[in-house]
């Protein structure tokens, strides 16, 4: 590691169904700094976090990863990448601990079934490890999609809406775990609907539309 | 040189400037077909081979098969330009190629069917030139359906442009296969093309026709692609402002 | 990299073996196609081995077809799919995973079931054996096709008709050789090597440039 990480958005124009969400935005986000993606519904802010992770591409502008840009990159972008989108992204048919495994041997840094263990320990899932998670709850699915976060290596964490469904003590939970990281040097950017505590000066502020 | 390219790429310049073109292409396209026609009606010998007047046919069927082929290329071109360049009117000159295509497609299987009726004594053969053309109306259509399945216009534009970029590698393949059932007799691809021998008012004809569907494939598709824009940039300042569009009002 | 490539095809695997009825779907679906035909055309001898070739590539078309539909739905809709295109891992290659789990479940039991038809369409051991051959060559061409199809067809109304007219005629190269061999076969000619040739080029081309293709489409398609 030889620098501090940082990603950077030059000049985007963002289009989504032939409306202009957003034109000229330029921006930058440090490490050891989160940002809060603020705006109403329809403002652009999930379109805006996909456009980070490569899943959309903006009709013009760029995203720049420690100063390169982040299509160029590639592989090399993705793997400092976690996304959290609206979907859980975990199978029905396989059970936490799968799941977990599956995701993090994908991602390229494959995790004990320890870590494994206890990341979902730290979300209160001890003894729902080894159900299906269609068995589980809507909250209780989050947080095993949560649990990534614990296991991730990745540098940038995207995630829409991570509160969504979650009880207090959860919310509590992933505010603590979404600072840590920010504090460990890391970057995080987010969307939510909810009062958040993440309000320290290392907290900014994107207003969309 | 770049800077002229992509001025003319930006759909606000090229809707004035197709819109000025489709006159003059409309008025060659008649001329041309017109006198290819007349030319190959009437200033051609009256027996090809062993084949009567009705051979005369082939005018309107070579014209179309050729088109039909062409258009395809071109449509896969401006899918590629599309993808790389990221150029709204690439993507609506394959759109509005397709429909063109497809109708020339179906012209040469209609004469070629008259054809096969005169000559062969049936409306349809397995012949490879004919079934490879029946294929090419099949990746037509496949192209189209999927181009109006999709409601998100990037995603419509690009998803077909993909379609259409798999065809190209495709259908060379198909063609080969149906041509070539069996790869043992196939060693050398017989082809026999006798344009040198073929009488040369046939060919002038053939080639002023030819020429004729390739005017009139001009003036209608970018009279389409004038539609497409018209549709797609309904929202923005130059469209609304356009003398036509206010009028309707 | 392979490891991403075995961990795929392994998740996909297991997804598949607590949901069995889904491999049995394509498998009966070929077998009921295969067992209409002598019931439309008549039962006699001659006429259902002179169809033989033919009626068992375009059953296995069709299976292999309708099977693709479900190829990258389920991924789609509960987010999984997203999750692929943002590892580190090469997109191309996790398509590849998955296309082999989708033809390991889908197109080898078709492979396998051959002799079945075999029977019921009185073609002998050798025939069978060709039959067999050409549909282990030419059943994963048909899933790595339409592959980049199920990616095209991505979440819209109408999916399953719409592949159909999408990746049928692009099937066609490997039905004229694939039935032309067990045709050739069936004749006596023992020249069926330059079919096994071109059959094995499909399915080179097909492995270097359709995952690839597909991993484009998907892209496009999950924006």
């Amino acid at each position: 590691m030889t620098q501090a990480p940082f990603l950077e958005w030059r000049r985007l124009v963002v289009e989504r169904g032939e409306r202009v969400l957003f034109e000229d935005l330029s921006g930058r986000v440090d490490a050891g700094e989160s940002l809060l993606v603020e705006g109403r519904n329809g403002s652009g802010k999930t379109t805006f976090l996909r456009s980070i992770a490569g899943l959309y591409l903006p009709l013009q502008g760029e995203f720049l990863w420690n100063g390169e840009n982040v299509n160029d990159l590639g592989e090399g972008f993705r793997e400092n990448l976690l996304y959290l989108g609206h979907m859980n992204a975990i199978k029905d048919n396989l059970d936490a601990v799968e799941n977990l495994r599956v995701q993090s041997r994908l991602s390229g840094n494959p995790a004990s079934d320890e870590d494994i263990l206890s990341a979902l320990a730290a979300f209160g899932l001890r003894g729902f490890e080894d159900f299906p998670t269609r068995m589980l709850s809507q909250g209780q699915k989050r947080r095993v999609a949560l649990a990534r976060l614990l296991l991730s290596r990745a540098k940038l964490w995207v995630l829409d809406e991570p509160f969504v469904a979650l009880d207090v003590a959860a919310v509590d939970h992933l505010q603590s775990v979404i600072s840590a990281h920010v504090e460990a040097g890391g970057i995080a950017i987010l969307t939510t609907h909810q009062a958040t505590q993440l309000t320290d000066n290392s907290t900014h502020r994107l207003k969309l539309g | 040189m770049n800077i002229k390219w992509f001025k003319y790429a930006a759909p606000s310049t090229f809707y004035p400037l197709a819109g000025r073109m489709i006159p003059w292409f409309w008025v060659s396209a008649i001329l041309f077909i017109g006198v290819g026609l007349y030319w190959g009606f009437f200033h051609t010998p009256g027996i090809l081979t062993d084949q009567k007047e009705y051979y005369r046919i082939i005018f309107p069927h070579v014209a179309s098969a050729w088109m039909s082929m062409w258009l395809y290329i071109v449509l896969v071109g401006w899918a590629l330009v599309g993808l790389i360049f990221q150029t709204r009117i690439s993507f609506m000159m394959a759109e509005a190629v397709a429909p063109t295509g497809a109708i020339m497609t179906f012209i040469a299987l209609v004469t070629g069917a008259f054809w096969g009726k005169t000559s062969w004594g049936t409306w349809w053969d397995w012949d490879p030139r004919m079934t490879s053309e029946l294929i090419l109306l099949f990746v037509y259509i496949g192209y189209m359906a999927l181009q109006s399945a999709i409601d998100d216009r990037r995603r419509a534009d690009r998803a077909s442009a993909v379609l259409a970029l798999v065809g190209a590698v495709t259908v060379p393949i198909i063609f080969w296969s149906v041509n070539c059932p069996d790869p043992n007799q196939c060693t050398a691809l017989h082809q026999q093309s006798g344009m040198g021998k073929v009488d040369p008012d046939i060919v002038i004809a053939m080639l002023v026709t030819s020429l004729g569907f390739w005017l009139y494939s001009f003036a209608i598709i970018f009279q389409r692609v004038r539609n497409i824009i018209l549709q797609r940039e309904r929202n923005t300042r130059w469209v609304m402002e356009l003398p036509e569009v206010k009028r309707g009002k | 990299m392979w490891r991403g490539f075995t961990t795929m095809l392994k998740r996909d695997l297991v997804l598949a073996m607590r949901r069995r009825t889904d491999i049995l779907t394509t498998l009966f679906f070929f077998i009921i196609v295969v067992s209409l035909f002598p019931l439309g055309v008549g039962t006699e001898k001659e006429i259902l081995r002179k169809m033989a070739p033919g009626v068992v590539w375009i059953a296995a078309l069709l299976a292999s077809m309708l099977a693709l539909e479900r190829l990258f739905a389920d991924d789609h809709a509960d987010g999984t799919l997203e999750q692929m295109l943002l590892t580190p891992q090469p997109v191309a290659l996790l398509v590849l995973a998955k296309v082999t789990a989708h033809w390991l479940l889908t197109g080898l039991p078709l492979v396998l079931i051959a002799p079945l038809v075999g029977l019921q369409y009185h073609v002998g051991g050798d025939v069978t054996l060709v039959m067999m051959q050409t549909l282990l060559i030419g059943t994963p061409v048909l899933s790595l096709i339409g592959a980049i199809g199920a990616a095209l067809t991505l979440g819209l109304r109408g999916g399953g008709i719409l592949i159909s007219l999408l990746i049928l005629p692009l099937y066609i190269p490997v039905l004229v050789y694939g039935s032309g061999a067990v045709a050739e076969s069936m004749a006596g000619g023992g020249e069926l090597g330059a079919y096994f040739q071109l059959l094995s080029a499909f399915l080179i081309l097909a492995l270097v440039f359709s995952p690839w293709a597909t991993a484009a489409a998907l892209k496009i398609s999950t924006e």
